[in-house]
Formats: structure tokens, sequence, C-alpha cells
């Protein structure tokens, strides 16, 4: 078996576009299809998964028998630990902190992302982002954050 | 003449003092992000689009579209100076450009690729101008059924048009118009796809979703590979062309033009494609077709004028039609939508100080570049010695504020992270993310114009085929995907792209 030629991105594409057209498949049972004349919520969305799940099966399906022309290559593993959480940590912090303390840890657990980033420069350009920041979009433009939030308000 | 008249009109609105320095600023961020390689165009507007809700309509699109021409210019820099594209539509130049750098041309290469975008991005403005009106009194006579075809040309076209496999963009293309349909029904007012978080009933945030699939995925691309940039900045010799040089770029920078402009208008085309065309055109007609790979100064005086050329008349399907040709002007349409302006046919009649306002700007920020781009070079080439990982943070930083200041809403962040994500795994699998954002705008629009034309044929069809406008539309889809299927073409199509990945 495993010495028959596959392409093993495509195998990974064709089963994530068919999970994703499982998913929305199953989201639209609930509404209503209609007729084609009154097409009800339901009529698009379940047309596209359909068409979703059967480009996806073809995907899949010639990955089988052809050598993977390209490698997968390497993973931004530090990369997605750091990145990713950074805008999440914004939204759940920038009410309750304030819009300074939320976007100065946010930069800073950005810049983590970086194996070269030493801690010293990355406290210095977390600083001196948040200043600017809020120099532009607090006070120059106007944008309406509270620039300290009542968990840090003793 | 009724076009000067509206030409007046436009430059009386682009020269009003704040456009000016909006559109200055628009050029001068545009030219910086083209030039540092690693941040794209769409990328960029796509994180300062909420930024520029704060200002007027018409200010806020001159300086979005000057970000976009803007970035053409500073690609083309990076692409000479460090034979790596700033942007994607520079990549051809990059092949004759830095060999002419090599040679200690690269002053007359730089200073080719500025005049010659200048003459294309001139020549480009005045076609937005004189066809832009008469296609929107076409466009006018639109019912559903022909926009609901036209929408559906635009996504074949940006299926053929997409890297790699047709397969998985057109999947690309499905998952984006699904994603499309996250949020309230417009009909029934039925929740669809929300998983009962109401912060998500007004659908998915266009901005999160752009700044996530291009913006976050390219980052994190960016990140699997820390490795130094080398810089030729030691010789820029005399910036300006000789008269021989200016002879050598007249019929490259033409012809250059013309296929630019035509190639903007395709929708899904646009400026990658015409600069790879006009290459073509310019290694076939040459009498010495030897010389190109080793600095012909024609590989890049006509490449470069074609993407500027196509850069413009891409605004041509979004002024005129609503639909966009490219990523880029689809977040052009997110900035119009929010701003308030349905975007179509009728933004020319109801709207013309905002329409021919935008057309003026655009010469204004081409000259703007040239002034800029030309003395200003050595600032340009410094910064290309900043530090990617300076560059990141402080981007991450921007998306962070730019998405929440759209609706307050810390859901979008949410959204953020989850279609980075998305994004970096389907770069990983080979999946183009343009079509899917292309989708993803069009979908509720193509959605509603099929319910709509579905409900005046009476649950009917063959409306669709009846109607001669739609039924040709649908017919050159048809044709377009049928050909990108044959082997033959579809060879030529990889061929193509890999050269230009080169």
């Amino acid at each position: 078996m495993s010495t028959k030629p596959k392409d093993k991105t495509d195998i990974a594409a064709g089963l994530l576009l068919m999970a994703a057209a499982g998913f929305f498949g199953w989201q639209t049972v609930g509404l209503e299809i209609g007729t084609s004349l009154r097409m009800g919520p339901g009529y698009f969305p379940m047309v596209l998964s359909g068409v979703l799940f059967v480009l996806g099966l073809i995907v899949f399906l010639r990955a089988f028998g052809r050598e993977d022309d390209e490698p997968f290559g390497k993973v931004a593993w530090r990369g997605i630990l750091f990145i990713l959480p950074a805008p999440i940590f914004f939204g759940l912090t920038v009410r309750g902190l304030g819009f300074v303390p939320a976007l100065f840890v946010t930069t800073l657990i950005a810049s983590q992302a970086s194996m070269r980033m030493r801690p010293l420069p990355a406290l210095i350009l977390a600083v001196g982002v948040t200043v600017l920041s809020t120099l532009i979009f607090s006070y120059g433009l106007g944008l309406p954050f509270r620039r300290f939030g009542p968990w840090v308000q003793f | 003449m009724e076009l000067l008249g509206n030409l007046a009109l436009g430059f009386s609105v682009a020269s009003s003092l704040a456009n000016l320095a909006f559109c200055l600023i628009g050029v001068i961020l545009g030219t910086l992000i083209g030039v540092l390689p690693g941040i794209g165009a769409t990328a960029t507007i796509a994180m300062l689009l909420p930024i520029t809700f704060q200002l007027e309509p018409v200010s806020s699109l001159i300086m979005l579209a000057g970000i976009y021409y803007g970035a053409q210019y500073g690609g083309s820099t990076t692409a000479i100076l460090i034979n790596m594209p700033g942007e994607s539509s520079s990549a051809v130049t990059a092949i004759d450009g830095y060999q002419m750098a090599r040679q200690g041309r690269a002053g007359t290469a730089l200073a080719t690729a500025a005049l010659g975008s200048f003459f294309a991005g001139t020549v480009a403005t005045f076609l937005v101008a004189i066809f832009a009106p008469p296609l929107t009194t076409v466009a006018l006579k639109f019912g559903a059924a022909e926009y609901f075809s036209l929408m559906v040309m635009g996504l074949v076209m940006s299926v053929a048009l997409a890297h790699g496999s047709v397969l998985k963009a057109l999947a690309m293309v499905v998952l984006g118009l699904l994603l499309g349909m996250v949020g309230t029904d417009i009909y029934t007012g039925t929740p669809r796809f929300t998983m009962g978080i109401t912060q998500y009933a007004d659908g998915l945030n266009f901005v999160a979703v752009a700044v996530g699939v291009f913006g976050i995925a390219e980052i994190l691309r960016n990140l699997e590979d820390e490795h130094d940039r080398q810089v030729m900045t030691k010789n820029i010799n005399r910036l300006f062309p000789t008269r021989q040089e200016f002879r050598q770029m007249v019929g490259p920078v033409l012809r250059g033009t013309g296929i630019g402009s035509v190639l903007g208008i395709l929708p899904g085309g646009g400026a990658i494609l015409a600069s790879f065309a006009s290459y073509t055109i310019e290694k076939k007609v040459s009498d010495r077709p030897q010389d190109f790979g080793k600095g012909a100064l024609a590989g890049v005086a006509g490449p470069e004028s074609a993407n500027n050329a196509g850069a413009q008349t891409s605004f041509i399907p979004l002024l005129t039609l609503g639909i966009p040709a490219n990523p880029v002007m689809a977040l052009m349409i997110g900035a119009m939508i929010i701003q308030g302006i349905v975007p179509g046919p009728n933004v020319v009649s109801e709207q013309p100080a905002l329409f021919w306002g935008i057309v003026a700007s655009m010469w204004i920020g081409n000259l703007m570049l040239v002034v800029l781009n030309l003395p200003l070079i050595g600032l340009w080439v410094k910064l290309l010695s900043v530090p990617y990982y300076v560059l990141f943070p402080i981007i991450m930083a921007m998306c962070s504020i730019g998405v929440y200041s759209v609706a307050s809403n810390a859901y979008d962040l949410f959204a953020v992270a989850f279609f980075g994500l998305l994004g970096y795994v389907m770069s990983k699998l080979r999946c183009e993310p343009a079509p899917l954002l292309l989708g993803f705008v069009l979908g509720p629009l193509l959605e509603e114009n099929l319910r709509r034309a579905m409900i005046l044929s009476r649950g009917d069809p063959m409306t669709f085929l009846t109607r001669p406008i739609s039924a040709t539309l649908l017919g050159l889809s048809l044709v377009v995907l049928v050909l990108v299927f044959l082997p033959q073409i579809r060879k030529r199509r990889d061929e193509v792209f890999t050269e230009s990945d080169a």
C-alpha cells in the first residue's frame, strides 16, 4: 500500500474540502429549502455544499497514483503559537484592560513569534508601538476606545 | 465636451488640499509596502481599510487607490535591486531589472520602470474616463439575471487565472461563496451558519476575513524561514535614461500599456498576467531576443507599463458594474459598502464628484509617484534593511486595532485568528486565497440576484439563457472553463505561472 505513489497534499486538501462541505451541509439541514421559484434560505447553500463535496472528492481521488510534486515544507509552529493568539488576546481584553495595556501585551505576544527577537528589543518595540498608536488612533483620529479600562482602575 | 467638464469636476475634487494630502499618504504608504517584500498590497489595504472609515468616502477611496498603484511602483524597486519581487506583479521585472542592476545600470532600470509606469498610468486613467460612462449605461439595463451571469463569469475568470490546480481554485470559490452566506438570510431573516453566535448575525466581517486570509497567512508563511536579505544598493548610477535608451523604451511601453489596459478590465485578471504577457510579446517582437534575461531594457519597460495600466483599468468593472476584478478591488467594494455607497452603475450618476474625483486622483497620484520615486529612491532602499522581525509585530498591532475599530466587535478579532489559520493551512495545501475572497464578496450578491431572477421568471431557469446578454456571459464562462481544462492550454498556463514564479 505505502509504496504506491500518492500526493499527500492533495489528499489533505480533498479531505479538508469534504469536511467543510459536510459542515455546511449539516448546518443547512434545519433550513427551509423552498422551491426553485421561491428559494428558501437553505436552497443555495445546499447546492453549494453539494458542489463543494464533489470537488473535494475529485481532488481526493485524483491524488492517488501520482507523486507529490512539491513537498509540504516547514510549518511555522512558533508563528502559529504566538501570532494567532495576539488578536484573540486583544479582543478579549480591549474592553477590560483598555486600549493601551491591551495593545502593549498584544504586540509583545506577537513579537515572540520570531526566534530572532530578543527580550529587550521586543519590550522597546512594544512600548514604541503602543505610544505611537495611542497618539495616532486615540488622540489623533479620535477612535472611541477607553485608554485604560475598568480592570486597571484603582 | 462632457468628458472635459467631468474631468474638470474630478480634478477640482481631487486637488482639494485634504484629498491631495490623502492621495500623497496613499502613494507613500503604497510605495513603502510595495518596496518591502513580504507585505502585499492586498494585505495592507485590508489592514488599513478600517482606519479609513473615519474619512470622507472620496478621501478614503482616493487613499486606498493610491496604496494600490503605489505598491506597483514600489514593487519594481525591490525587484530591480534585490531580485525579489516586492509585489507579485513585478516578478517579471526582476528577471531583466536585476541583471541591469548587476551591470551597474540600476538607475536606468529604475527610471525606465517609473517613466513607463507613469505613461501607462496616464493612458489608463483616460481609458477609465472614456469607457466607464458608456459602460454604465449598458450596465443600467442589467437585470437580476444579467448580474448573476456576470458574477458567474467573474468567478470563473478568477479560477482560470489563479495559480495551480483549476479544481482547487474552483473549490475555493465555492467555499468563499458558502462563507459569504454566513449571517442572516435577506428574504426570511433566518440565521444561517452562525452556530448561535449573535455577533455573526450580520455575516462574517469582510475586513476580518481579508486580513486573516491574506495578512496573517502571509506573516506565518514568512516566519517559516527567516533569513537575511541582500540589497544591491552600491551602484545606482545616473537616473535619467539617454536619448538612445528613450528610443528603445517607446515601443515596449506603448505595447505594454495596450496589453495591460485590456487585461486589467477582465474580471479575475489584472496586473500579474499583464506583466507576463507583455514580457512574452516583447521577447517575440525584439530583434535581439537573446538579450532577454541578461538585462534587456524592453524587459523592464514593457512589463512595468503593463502592470501599471492593468492596475488602473481594473477600476473600470468596479466603478461601472460593482464587480471586483481582483482581490484588491474586492476590498474597495468593501470600503464603498461600509461608507454607505452601493457600488454599481449608479455611482457615476448619483455621485459624480466621487467617481470623477477618484479618476482624476489616479493621474495626480501617478504624477506624485514619479516625483517621489526618482529623487527619494535612496530612502526606499534604506527601508529594505529593516528586519522582518521588527515589522510583523507592528503589522499585528495595526491589524488588531484596525479590525476592532470597524464595529468594536471582539468576535471579529477571533475571526481574524481563525481565518489566519485557515489561510495558512490553505496555502500549505496549495489552494489560492484570491478566488475564496472573491467568492466571499460576491456570495450574497450572487444568491440575491439568483433568487430575484427566479422569482421574476416564475421559477423558470431558462431565463438565464433566453436573455441575450445573460446567455452571452454564461456562454463565455463556459468557454473559459472548458479552455482551462483542455490539456494543451493547461500546460501552457502551468508554464506561464512557473516562469512568473521564478
